[in-house]
C-alpha cells in the first residue's frame, strides 16, 4: 500500500517495487522512451542497458519524478509518481538514493558536510548522532579517514564512494545508479560494483542501475532490461544475457562494431557526396 | 536575392526574445520570493552568501571608493578654485556619491565581483547535477542554494554602497584638506549644512538597494539557466556583467529622473 496516501496499488499477492506501464516519453516532439512497460520486486538489482543517447537517463528522471510521461503510468512502491502532489513527491524522494554519473558532490562541503546534507536537511538529529551516522557511512565505502577532504581533492572512483554513502545515508528503499562505471580505472570500477551489490544485500535495497558496462555489471546484476530507439529489444538475467543468440544483445554484449545497431549515421549515398557518381 | 528582411527580423527576433527573457525573469524573482520564507528562517544559510558576496567585496568597494573620492576632490578644487568657492568642496564630494556615483559604481563593482562569481558558481553547480542531486534529495534548489544568494546581494548591495560613500569622503577629506591644505572645519560643515537626510541619503540607499535586486536577479537567473557546458557557463557569466551595466544605468537614469 502507499504510505504516502493517493493511489492505492491493488494486487496483493505479487507486488513489484517499480512498474512502468505503458510509458511513452518524449523532448518536445523528438520521442525518447516508447510504451515501455517493466516491474522490478524488491530487494532486486536490476540493470537498464543500451547505448548512448537511447532514453536510459531519461527512464531514471521518470523514477525519481524528474520528468512526468506523456503517456503511461510510473509506480513505485504503490505511489503513482506522476500523479503525486509535490509534497508527496518530496516524501518520496526522502526514501530514494541515487548516484549520479560524477557523483554531483556539492563542491562548496567538505565530504563529511556532503554526506551530512540529507541528515541536516530531512532529520532533527543532535549532532553527535549526525557525526557517528556520517562516519558510519563513510566506513562501509571505506572512506572515513577522508573526512574533512574537500571534494576537489578525491580521485574520481573516491568521489563516486563518497557520492554513494551520500546517497544511502537516509538508508533509502530505493536507489538509482546513473552510469556509476563511467570513467573509472579498473580497480575503482571492481570496488564501485563490490559496494553497490554489498549494500543491495545487506540493505534489502530494490536498486535500478543504468549502465552500458556489460562485463563489470553482468557478474552483480539480478536481471537486464536492453533498451534501444526507445523500446525494449531484449531482457533477461545475466545467464541468459550470456548465452543469447539474440543479434542485438550479441552485438552489444561483445561490443561489434556493426550490427543491429548501425555504425553510419545515416547519412546521403557516399559516392554521390564524394562527387564520384551523378 | 539577398534576403532585404533579414536585418529587420533579426531586430525582431531580438525584441522578442528580450521579452520573452523578462518575463521568464519576472517568474523566477517571484518564485525565489515564495521560497524565501525558509531561507530567512535559515540564518546560517544567509550569513555564509552575505560573507561570500558582501565581506569578500569589501577591499575592491574600499580602495575604489577611496580613489573616486579622491579624484572628485582633485577635479573639484581645481574648478571651484576658479569660482573662488573651494570651501564647498566638501559639499561637491558628499552630494556626488551620496546621489550618484556610490550607488552606481559600487552596484556596478558588485556585479563584476560577486554578480559573475554568483552565476559562474551556481551555472557549474548546475553543469555538475548538484542542483538535481539536491532535488532527487527531496531538497528544493531554489530555497536551498539560489534564494540565500539572492537575499544576501540585496542586503549586501546598500553596505557596500554606504562604505563606498564613507571611503570616498574620506578619500575627499585627504586629498582636499591634508594634501591642498583647505580648512577642515569649513570641508566638514559645508557637507553638514548642505546634505539633507532623506532627499540625498535616503534617496541614495533607495536606489542602492534596488540595484542590488536587479544585479542579484540577473546573477541568479543567468546561472540557473545557463547552458551546462564550459561555454555556457562562460557565456552566461558575461551577460551577467553586461546586462547588469546596462540595467544599473538606465534604472539610475529612471530613478534619478523621478528622484531629484
Amino acid at each position: 500500500m502507499c504510505l504516502l496516501g493517493g493511489y492505492m496499488y491493488n494486487e496483493t499477492d505479487y507486488k513489484p517495487f517499480i512498474e512502468l506501464k505503458n510509458v511513452s516519453f518524449s523532448y518536445g516532439t523528438k520521442p525518447i522512451l516508447q510504451d515501455i512497460s517493466l516491474s522490478i520486486p524488491q530487494g532486486k538489482l536490476v540493470a537498464i542497458m543500451g547505448g548512448s543517447g537511447c532514453g536510459k537517463t531519461t527512464l531514471l528522471r521518470l523514477l525519481s519524478g524528474q520528468v512526468k510521461p506523456q503517456s503511461g503510468s510510473v509506480w513505485v512502491d504503490g505511489c503513482e509518481v506522476n500523479r503525486l502532489s509535490d509534497r508527496d513527491l518530496l516524501a518520496l524522494r526522502r526514501r530514494l538514493g541515487m548516484l549520479f554519473q560524477f557523483g554531483a558532490l556539492f563542491t562548496d562541503l567538505n565530504v563529511f558536510e556532503n554526506v551530512a546534507f540529507p541528515l541536516r536537511e530531512h532529520t532533527q538529529l543532535p549532532e553527535a548522532m549526525i557525526r557517528d551516522l556520517v562516519l558510519m557511512k563513510l566506513q562501509a565505502v571505506g572512506l572515513r579517514g577522508t573526512a574533512n577532504l574537500m571534494p576537489s581533492q578525491l580521485s574520481g572512483g573516491m568521489s563516486r564512494r563518497v557520492a554513494l554513502a551520500r546517497a544511502i545515508a537516509l538508508d533509502p528503499a530505493l536507489m538509482l545508479y546513473d552510469e556509476p562505471f563511467t570513467g573509472l580505472d579498473p580497480i575503482a570500477l571492481g570496488t564501485i560494483a563490490v559496494l553497490i551489490r554489498r549494500l543491495n544485500d545487506a540493505l534489502k535495497t530494490t536498486a535500478v542501475m543504468v549502465t552500458h558496462d556489460v562485463h563489470v555489471s553482468l557478474n552483480i546484476l539480478d536481471y537486464v532490461y536492453f533498451i534501444a530507439e526507445g523500446r525494449i529489444v531484449a531482457q533477461g538475467t545475466p545467464h541468459e544475457v550470456r548465452v543469447s543468440t539474440d543479434p542485438f544483445v550479441r552485438q552489444f554484449v561483445q561490443g561489434e562494431a556493426d550490427g543491429p545497431v548501425r555504425l553510419h549515421y545515416p547519412a546521403a549515398d557516399y559516392a554521390a557526396e564524394l562527387g564520384l557518381k551523378q | 536575392m539577398p534576403d532585404l528582411l533579414y536585418p529587420l527580423r533579426r531586430v525582431g527576433h531580438l525584441v522578442v526574445e528580450g521579452v520573452w527573457r523578462f518575463g521568464f525573469a519576472m517568474r523566477f524573482l517571484f518564485l525565489l520570493l515564495i521560497n524565501s520564507l525558509q531561507t530567512l528562517q535559515r540564518l546560517p544559510l544567509l550569513i555564509r552568501e552575505i560573507y561570500f558576496a558582501g565581506v569578500l567585496s569589501l577591499l575592491i568597494i574600499v580602495v575604489s571608493g577611496t580613489f573616486v573620492g579622491m579624484v572628485l576632490a582633485l577635479q573639484g578644487y581645481t574648478t571651484l578654485n576658479s569660482f573662488g568657492s573651494t570651501e564647498a568642496l566638501g559639499t561637491l564630494v558628499a552630494l556626488s556619491l551620496l546621489r550618484e556615483l556610490g550607488p552606481v559604481l559600487a552596484a556596478l563593482l558588485f556585479a563584476s565581483r560577486s554578480g559573475s562569481a554568483m552565476t559562474a558558481e551556481i551555472g557549474l553547480m548546475k553543469a555538475t547535477e548538484q542542483l538535481d542531486a539536491m532535488a532527487v534529495m527531496g531538497v528544493n534548489p531554489i530555497a536551498r542554494v539560489l534564494a540565500p544568494r539572492f537575499w544576501a546581494g540585496v542586503v549586501s548591495m546598500p553596505l557596500l554602497a554606504a562604505v563606498f560613500n564613507v571611503c570616498g569622503i574620506v578619500g575627499g577629506y585627504f586629498v582636499g584638506v591634508v594634501m591642498i591644505g583647505l580648512d577642515g572645519g569649513a570641508y566638514w560643515s559645508q557637507m553638514q549644512s548642505n546634505v539633507d537626510l532623506h532627499y540625498d541619503v535616503v534617496n541614495g540607499v533607495i536606489k542602492s538597494v534596488i540595484f542590488g535586486v536587479a544585479v542579484t536577479l540577473i546573477a541568479v537567473f543567468e546561472g540557473v539557466n545557463a547552458v551546462p557546458t564550459a561555454a555556457g557557463v562562460s557565456g552566461a557569466t558575461t551577460r551577467t556583467v553586461v546586462t547588469s551595466a546596462l540595467v544599473i544605468l538606465a534604472l539610475d537614469f529612471m530613478l534619478t529622473a523621478f528622484m531629484f
